[in-house]
Parts: structure tokens; C-alpha cells; sequence
């Protein structure tokens, strides 16, 4: 057979299409590599950097991470601007939850098919695409300063919940869709109502789906700076933060102004900080895997983009 | 979705069910008021923007306006949209948005020209090419580059990208290559000689544009493959297989039949990514700089709308000068540019869910 096959194509010639092919495979494999590349050098750089400066600078780890900041280098901690994040991530959290969850609740379980609605969802899609900073800027003119409220820890959260409401509304709709209608029709058969349908037979379903998509969203809002510059941040975090009405800088602030500075060492520090700040996010991602394995089920599964 | 299950009133005779009907309502109004804080969100942002950047044009805010405020010229659009000087806080005022406009273009245009070919060609490989194994540890690790947080692209910029990658092009291929244009100039020295001179004269600073396009390009990357891989998935394998069939290479099946059955998902992930740039703000700020520069040379520092944003807000400007009224007249016409990119990625990923159904 071969041989017949061989006869039949011996004027083929195929060496011309095999190379392109090779070299079309060759330039994609390469042009995937170009992100990997990156992506380490990043992770060395900044773990180069910040041993650089352990070693260079007499650094003390644990004052380091509980210390405020300070105008002078050799006397700046990161533990003001950890304890400002943590108060940021809870706040935001508290106000983007309930209103993501009830708006994802509407939209599934309640909206009718009617204009109100496809504006609502229309808007969700276009509120995810505006650039972080703007919302800082609406939380300037608006909390800050026409209700007077001033830079504060609360201002800032609202700005990161009106950041992260559309994300967790996304990961929430998802998540209460894949509860099947099956297990509603059971419940309304019983003779239960809407609401009590909802709350005890829904939402324990979807709760799993929806805690995921909202510690992802967290994640996001951790390392969010442009949103706080706006709203307005303290250039060093030199005082511990006391409550939602304190001024602060939080972790990526904190870093964005170390950076900024001409002094090697603040620079190191900014190295040192972004190693926290990495460290908190992989703690939110592991979490949040482990949310979503621990209570896995068959199609319900949450995409973070 | 909403489903009409609910027992009418009056089935069981109970008279409790009127009571479960009230609170259903009244649950039902609270959701449907959750969902409206997100329309409200998009109205405020609309309305303070426009507001605020009133007082840069007006002298006072519409809602002053018409409170009864005089209205005075302080900028005139023509200034606004056709200076090419930026420095509404300087001594001497100059309210020319054009420079910093250019530089987010250039950075928007220029991370495009990165992440474009490299994000499609990656998701090519990734949907077309690579094997299962591959592809589940690959794409996973590439969304990492779009989950690390853009202040600390800006620490990568300030750190490694401008003084070892720009200064690296700058001083070794940039600069040779000026002198060695210089050694065959009598060639042609008109235009050689300045070309030489230009081309050896380039140094790397603390800020360049260069470096602000490699770190919002690698940063983009992930938004073009992911999004692009995930429509050429959707490329049904009958197409592939039939082109198979007719005796079309692997390269031939993914650039003439994966491809452009793919084109609005595809474009669409170009869209996002550019609007994505447009945004973005730390790591542009850290690699690109302050100086609004009007110049198309990659080695100059220049000033993008967001980083001119966040340079006004560094210096705590106070309420009711003009660098603070400027702030809201260049919002806005960020949001504006930002909206108009999500209403086009919006309309191609309509049309993009309606091919393959």
C-alpha cells in the first residue's frame, strides 16, 4: 500500500509545508513562553530586591511588620499599613456582600424579562469595565468631600465595594443559577413561600459559590492603590489605625510611596512589602480553593474572570 | 426565571398566608433595591464627573449653577481639546489636554502592540496546539499575571524594567547601533548623521514610555489569551475537521478557519485589554512617569491621564482650586473614553454569543 501511496505522491513535495508548520508551532510556543518569562522574572526581581534589602539594611523582621511607617527609613514599619488593609478588607466586604448577594438574588430569583432588567444587567457589564480610579474620584467629590467625611478607612472601603459589587454579583448570579429548579419546585411543593424557598433552600446551596466569588473579589480589592490615592491617603501610615474613621495608608499605598521615593532603602522596603501583600493574596486564593473543593458540586463551578 | 409557583391566597384559608405574601413583597423590594444601588452607582459617577468638571470650565458646579452662580469662562474647550501644553498647576497655567491624552494613547497603543500578537498567539497555542497537560498547567499560570496587583508591576517597572530591560535596548542596541550608522554615514549624511546623533544620544532616566508599554502589555496579556482561547474553543470541531478532510495543514485549519470563525470573541478580548489600558494607573504611573511630554520617542518620560490623577491627588489639593476641579474634567474624559471601548466590546460580544448556539 505504502509504496503504491508513495508512487501516487512522488511529486508532492511537502517539505515546504511541514517547515512553516514548524516554525508557525515554534513562534506560538515561543510567544506563550513571553508571559511565563515575565511572570518569574517579576517574582525574582521582587524576591531579589527584598533579600537585598534584609541584607543590606539592618531590617528587623518583626518590627517591620508591626511598626508604623516613619518619614526616616531606618525607623519605617508596614504593621500600620497591614492593620489599615484589614480594616478595608472587612468593611468592604460588609457593604459589597449584602448588596452584590440581594442584586444576584433579583436578577435570578425575581426580575421579570422586561427593560428594567436588561438595563440592570447591561450596567453590571459596563460598571466592571470602569477603570478602578474612577472610583476613587466619585468617592472623593461625593464621601469625602460634599458629605464631609473626610480621607478615612470608610471612604476608602466604599470605594472598594463599588469596585468589587459588579464581581461578586457575577460569581453570586452563577452560583444561584446552578442551583437546580428542581430543588425549588421540592420546596414550593411543601408548601413553602418565595422568600422562605430562597433562604432555606437556595442560598445554603449557593452560599459555598458565592463566599468563593466574593473572597476572589476581596483579592482584587487587596491590592487595589488608585481608588485609596484618590480618596486620599496618609503619606506615611505613622499612626496605627483605630476605627473606621481614622486616617490611614493601607499595604499597596504604602508600598506606591515607598516606591516612589529616591532612598535605596525605602525602595527595599517597598520590596518587603510586596512580599506581604503577595503573601495575604495567596492566603485569599488558597482559601478560596479551598471553599470551592471543599464544597464542589456538579455544575458549580466559579470562573474568576 | 421568575417562576409563578406561589399558592394563590385564600387555598388553605389560612390567614397567615396574607402575612407570608406581605413580607414576600417586602423582600422582594429590598432585593430590587439592591440591584438599583448598581444603576445609581453608574448614574453618580455620571453626575459628579459632569458636575465637578463644570467648575474647571465654568467657574462652579451645575448645581450651582443653578442655584443661581455666575458663570465665568476659566477654560475654554478650545483650549481644553487643542493645547499641547499640560500644567494646570503651574505658575503660569496652561489647560492643554492634549499631552497627556497622547500619553495614554501612546502607552494604550503601544501595550496593545505587545499583548495583541502575544496574547493571540498564545491562546492559538493553547486552544490549537498544546496538549491537555500543558494547557491545564499553562493557563492558570498566565491568570496569575492579570491577579498581581498593578502597584506591583509599578515596583517591577521601577526596579527592573526601565534600568535593566529599557536601559538594556537603549545602551546596547540603541546606542551601537547609532555609532555604527555614524562609522557608514558618508553614505548618505543627511540622513544618517542626525539619525546617528538621535540614535546615540538615548539614555534611560528614572521614567520612560518603553517601560510603561512592556509592564501594561505583559499585564494584558492574560485578558487577550484567555478571552480569545475561550472563543476559539468554541469553534465547533466539525469546521476544523472539514477542513482536515480537504488536505489543510495544522497552520492552515488555525489561521484560515480557526481564526476567522473566532474574529469577534477575538476582538473582543482586543477591546477589553486596550480599555483595561486606557485605566490603568499604578504601574503606568511608576514606569512612564509625570512629565507631560508631547513626544513619540519611547525613551522620554511621559504623563498619562490616570498618572496625572494621581499625581494631583499626591498633593492633596485642596477642594475648589482649579488642580482639583481639573481632576473631574480629566475623569471624565477618561470614563467617557473607557465607556465608549465597553460599549464596542459589548455589541461584538452580542454578536459573538449568537454565532454558535
Amino acid at each position: 500500500m505504502s509504496t503504491k501511496r508513495e508512487e501516487l505522491f512522488a511529486d508532492v513535495d511537502l517539505s515546504q509545508e511541514k517547515l512553516l508548520n514548524r516554525l508557525f508551532h515554534g513562534l506560538l510556543a515561543a510567544a506563550s513562553l513571553f508571559g511565563l518569562v515575565m511572570l518569574a522574572l517579576l517574582l525574582l526581581d521582587v524576591l531579589w530586591e527584598s533579600s537585598q534589602a534584609l541584607l543590606t539594611f539592618d531590617i528587623d523582621i518583626g518590627q517591620f511588620l508591626t511598626g508604623t511607617s516613619s518619614s526616616r527609613a531606618e525607623q519605617a514599619g508596614f504593621g500600620a499599613s497591614i492593620l489599615a488593609s484589614i480594616w478595608l478588607m472587612v468593611l468592604t466586604a460588609v457593604l459589597a456582600f449584602f448588596i452584590a448577594v440581594g442584586c444576584a438574588i433579583y436578577l435570578v430569583e425575581y426580575a421579570p424579562r422586561n427593560r428594567v432588567t436588561r438595563l440592570i444587567e447591561a450596567n453590571l457589564a459596563n460598571l466592571a469595565g470602569v477603570p478602578s480610579i474612577v472610583y476613587g474620584l466619585l468617592v472623593l467629590a461625593l464621601i469625602v468631600n460634599d458629605a464631609g467625611l473626610g480621607s478615612v478607612i470608610l471612604a476608602g472601603a466604599i470605594a472598594l465595594a463599588l469596585l468589587i459589587v459588579p464581581i461578586i454579583i457575577v460569581a453570586s448570579i452563577e452560583s444561584i443559577r446552578a442551583v437546580p429548579s428542581s430543588v425549588r419546585d421540592g420546596s414550593y411543593a411543601m408548601g413553602a413561600t418565595k422568600w422562605q424557598t430562597i433562604r432555606k433552600v437556595v442560598l445554603p446551596q449557593a452560599m459555598p459559590g458565592i463566599l468563593t466569588g466574593t473572597i476572589l473579589a476581596l483579592a482584587r480589592a487587596i491590592g487595589e492603590t488608585a481608588p485609596l490615592i484618590m480618596v486620599g491617603t496618609l503619606l506615611h501610615a505613622t499612626r496605627y489605625p483605630m476605627g473606621p474613621l481614622s486616617d490611614f495608608s493601607a499595604m499597596p499605598t504604602q508600598i506606591y510611596n515607598w516606591t516612589y521615593q529616591a532612598d535605596r532603602m525605602f525602595n527595599g522596603l517597598a520590596a518587603l512589602g510586596i512580599v506581604v501583600l503577595l503573601v495575604a493574596l495567596i492566603a485569599l486564593y488558597v482559601l478560596a480553593g479551598y471553599l470551592r473543593r471543599r464544597y464542589e458540586t456538579e455544575g458549580g463551578t466559579i470562573s474568576n474572570v | 426565571m421568575s417562576t409563578e409557583n406561589q399558592p394563590g391566597p385564600g387555598i388553605s384559608g389560612d390567614d397567615s398566608l396574607d402575612a407570608d405574601h406581605e413580607a414576600n413583597r417586602r423582600i422582594r423590594r429590598v432585593f430590587f433595591s439592591c440591584a438599583l444601588v448598581t444603576v445609581l452607582t453608574t448614574i453618580a459617577i455620571f453626575l459628579v464627573l459632569f458636575d465637578n468638571a463644570a467648575s474647571y470650565f465654568f467657574g462652579a458646579r451645575i448645581s450651582e449653577l443653578i442655584a443661581g452662580a455666575d458663570l465665568e469662562r476659566t477654560v475654554t474647550f478650545g483650549e481644553f481639546f487643542s493645547g499641547t501644553r499640560w500644567a494646570p498647576d503651574h505658575s503660569t497655567p496652561a489647560h492643554g489636554v492634549l499631552p497627556i491624552v497622547w500619553g495614554t494613547l501612546a502607552i494604550t497603543i503601544g501595550a496593545g502592540l505587545v499583548s495583541i500578537p502575544i496574547g493571540t498567539a498564545t491562546a492559538l497555542f493553547l486552544s490549537e496546539y498544546a496538549e491537555d497537560a500543558t494547557r491545564n498547567r499553562l493557563k492558570p499560570i498566565l491568570e496569575v499575571l492579570a491577579g498581581i496587583p498593578t502597584i506591583v508591576y509599578g515596583y517591577f517597572a521601577v526596579s527592573f524594567v526601565t534600568p535593566v530591560l529599557v536601559g538594556g535596548i537603549a545602551s546596547n542596541l540603541i546606542n551601537p547601533a547609532g555609532a555604527w550608522l555614524e562609522s557608514i554615514s558618508h553614505l548618505a549624511p543627511f540622513v544618517l548623521e542626525p539619525a546617528a546623533d538621535w540614535m546615540m544620544a538615548q539614555s534611560v532616566g528614572r521614567y520612560s514610555m518603553l517601560a510603561g508599554i512592556i509592564v501594561v502589555g505583559t499585564m494584558t496579556i492574560p485578558m487577550v489569551s484567555s478571552i480569545s482561547e475561550d472563543a476559539m474553543q468554541a469553534v465547533p470541531d466539525d469546521l476544523r475537521n472539514g477542513a482536515y478532510a480537504l488536505g489543510a495543514t495544522k497552520y492552515q485549519v488555525a489561521t484560515r478557519i480557526v481564526l476567522p470563525a473566532a474574529v469577534s470573541g477575538i476582538f473582543a478580548s482586543y477591546i477589553l485589554a486596550l480599555s483595561r489600558a486606557i485605566g490603568e494607573t499604578m504601574a503606568v504611573t511608576l514606569a512612564a512617569g509625570f512629565n507631560a511630554n508631547l513626544t513619540a520617542n519611547p525613551f522620554d518620560e511621559i504623563m498619562t491621564m490616570t498618572a496625572y490623577l494621581v499625581s494631583m491627588a499626591r498633593g492633596t489639593s485642596a477642594v475648589g482650586t482649579v488642580e482639583y476641579q481639573s481632576l473631574f474634567a480629566v475623569g471624565l474624559l477618561l470614563f467617557l473614553m473607557t465607556l465608549s471601548m465597553n460599549l464596542i466590546n459589548d455589541l461584538l460580544k452580542r454578536r459573538f454569543q449568537e454565532e454558535y448556539r
